[in-house]
């Protein structure tokens, strides 16, 4: 089974942009690891074969590909932390 | 203490009003009345929107005063729960990352409740992305059980049980991604419906496991339930994996006998773990229902031990992925003062977030992981297919399946909170239904030791007819609904 191991949550972590204190590094690790153990009863069952299930049946997940209006530019920046000339700004990621 | 008007069903209030016996506003004044009394000892709301509420009874009023029939659920104050989109009020999901967002849209859900004129009155509080299971993990505070102020309501729509289990509103909205309407539900006292994945849009609501989230209707009676779920249900063009199934008309599902019922009990898997007095009340129910013409069976739900397993594999993953879009960009919190966007990200998310939150985000970004994925979120997905048709194969030999709702009454504030995985094992029951995309019922059977427990019933997928049918006569066997908690 999965050890989890501070260095693994570290990783997760940095995949997630996760910023995590390490009390909270040590303490997910923890019970990472105790939860997985938990799941590991999953291992055991034989799933040749069978289909992963993705989401409930008949579900229509494919509609006609027409244009419609989205929200207006000025409702859509109303909400950003910090808009402006159109754009959303960011810290600059280009040197 | 007489409360008046803030009693009465949604089915009650909608005919006075119809006849013109009372006005929306006396309805809505006297639940506005009910909510000053007792909201501070309950914590049930994040906001109140009275002024707006006020307003739209006035003009339904209005334009009941000019003739024309009254529509389905006029002048029924109704709460929302604060993951669902309400035009012109604050949705937070119970997050700080979302403190202070205005949605630029309403839920398609909440439009339709509307539209029947139901009066939105607020938001509900509830754990933070509905990701808890008993309220505890909202954001801003913890909501209380009426039945015992010391106990949680249950979660994740824990606010939203609370307003209908004290009479602050007839009816309310929650949302059940693993049992967030059906065990607040039975903790409270109520019947809620988690509909069949696909009845409901979520155009609107708040995204936390896709393929598992589904909104619906808590009341106190079976016949509110109805109303709502008549209301509620239906395609949507704004939500693409939204049903075209046919929506019956459930008021003919109410006639209170269940004649010919088949009821399967999967008892193998209710041999260890439920408490006793509620394991009573359980049996009772089924003996209630047995008396209403329904006959009783064993059946094999051999995958269900897995069930939790698989279910906090799928929704972590889900989760993880839908939650990536609170960046600190577009909407909500941002962390000040860093000028490294990498390290926004970071802080925004730690400081937004949470510990349960961040704890799924983890497990379930792992979940997904180069090396783990197979291991984990694939076989999860496997597992899932297998519980599928294990309740597809018990369906050929009943009609409904009926297990306690959950294996205890309501726990203590506090108790569960530094134990996730005993946190996560209380909604056993509860989650196949999701996993499987089942409708299910929560109905209530009585008192443990003075606290609610729940009868759950699932069905077919698209089958909530038969739900209703067999719970509008549990209520009319049991009157179990007629009980107040003393508050």
């Amino acid at each position: 089974m999965a050890r989890v191991t501070v260095e693994t949550v570290e990783h997760v972590a940095r995949l997630a942009r996760l910023s995590l204190t390490e009390d909270e590094k040590r303490l997910f690790a923890r019970q990472l690891e105790e939860i997985l153990a938990w799941a590991e009863s999953l291992q055991a069952l034989d799933t040749s074969g069978v289909p992963p299930m993705s989401h409930p049946q008949g579900a229509r997940v494919l509609r006609e590909d027409e244009p419609r209006d989205g929200l207006p530019r000025e409702t859509a920046f109303a909400q950003a932390p910090e808009a402006g000339d159109g754009l959303f700004r960011v810290p600059r990621v280009i040197g | 203490m007489t409360i008046g008007l803030a009693g009465l069903t949604a089915a009650e209030i909608r005919r006075r009003v119809a006849v013109r016996e009372v006005s929306c506003v006396d309805v809505l004044r006297a639940h506005l009345d009910r909510i000053a009394a007792v909201e501070p000892r309950v914590d049930a709301f994040l906001f109140l929107a009275a002024d707006r509420a006020l307003d739209r009874a006035r003009r339904l009023d209005s334009a009941l005063a000019g003739g024309g029939p009254a529509p389905s659920l006029a002048g029924v104050p109704v709460a929302i729960k604060d993951v669902l989109h309400v035009e012109g009020l604050p949705t937070t999901c119970g997050s700080r990352i979302l403190d202070g967002y205005r949605p630029p849209f309403a839920a398609t859900a909440v439009e339709r409740l509307e539209a029947q004129g139901a009066i939105v009155v607020g938001k509900t509080n509830m754990d933070e992305f509905a990701m808890g299971s008993s309220t505890e993990r909202s954001a801003y505070k913890p909501t209380r059980n009426p039945w015992d102020r010391e106990r949680v309501p249950g979660g994740s729509s824990g606010g939203s049980a609370v307003a209908v289990a004290s009479r602050m509103v007839p009816l309310a909205l929650g949302t059940d991604t693993g049992g967030s309407i059906r065990q607040p539900a039975a903790f409270c006292g109520l019947v809620g419906l988690k509909p069949t994945w696909g009845r409901v849009s979520r155009y609107g609501l708040v995204a936390f496991a896709s393929s598992l989230d589904q909104v619906g209707p808590l009341a106190r009676t079976v016949e509110d339930v109805a109303l709502a779920s008549s209301a509620l249900f239906g395609e949507d063009p704004l939500d693409a994996t939204s049903s075209g199934e046919p929506v019956p008309d459930f008021a003919r599902s109410l006639e209170g006998h269940a004649a010919g019922l088949r009821v399967g009990v999967p008892w193998s898997f209710l041999a260890e773990g439920v408490d006793g007095e509620t394991m009573a009340r359980f049996r009772e129910s089924l003996a209630a229902l047995e008396a209403a013409g329904a006959s009783v069976a064993d059946v094999a739900l051999p995958h269900l031990p897995h069930a939790i397993a698989t279910y906090y594999l799928v929704a972590t993953a889900e989760a993880s992925s839908n939650l990536a879009r609170y960046d600190g960009v577009r909407y909500g919190l941002r962390a000040p003062g860093i000028h490294d966007l990498r390290r926004l990200y970071g802080e925004t998310r730690d400081l937004g977030f949470g510990a349960e939150v961040k704890r799924r985000i983890i497990l379930g970004t792992f979940a997904l992981s180069s090396g783990y994925y197979d291991a984990y979120y694939l076989r999860a997905q496997k597992v899932r297919t297998l519980i599928r048709r294990d309740f597809d194969r018990a369906f050929s030999a009943c009609d409904v399946i009926a297990t306690p709702t959950a294996p205890t009454p309501a726990f203590r504030l506090g108790e569960k909170m530094d134990d996730p995985l005993q946190m996560y094992l209380a909604d056993i029951f509860t989650v196949p239904a999701n996993l499987a995309g089942l409708p299910g019922l929560s109905l209530p059977c009585g008192l443990a030791n003075g606290l609610p427990v729940g009868l759950q019933l699932l069905a077919r997928p698209f089958d909530e007819e038969t739900l209703l049918r067999a719970g509008a006569a549990h209520q009319k066997a049991t009157r179990h609904h007629e009980l107040e908690p003393p508050l």
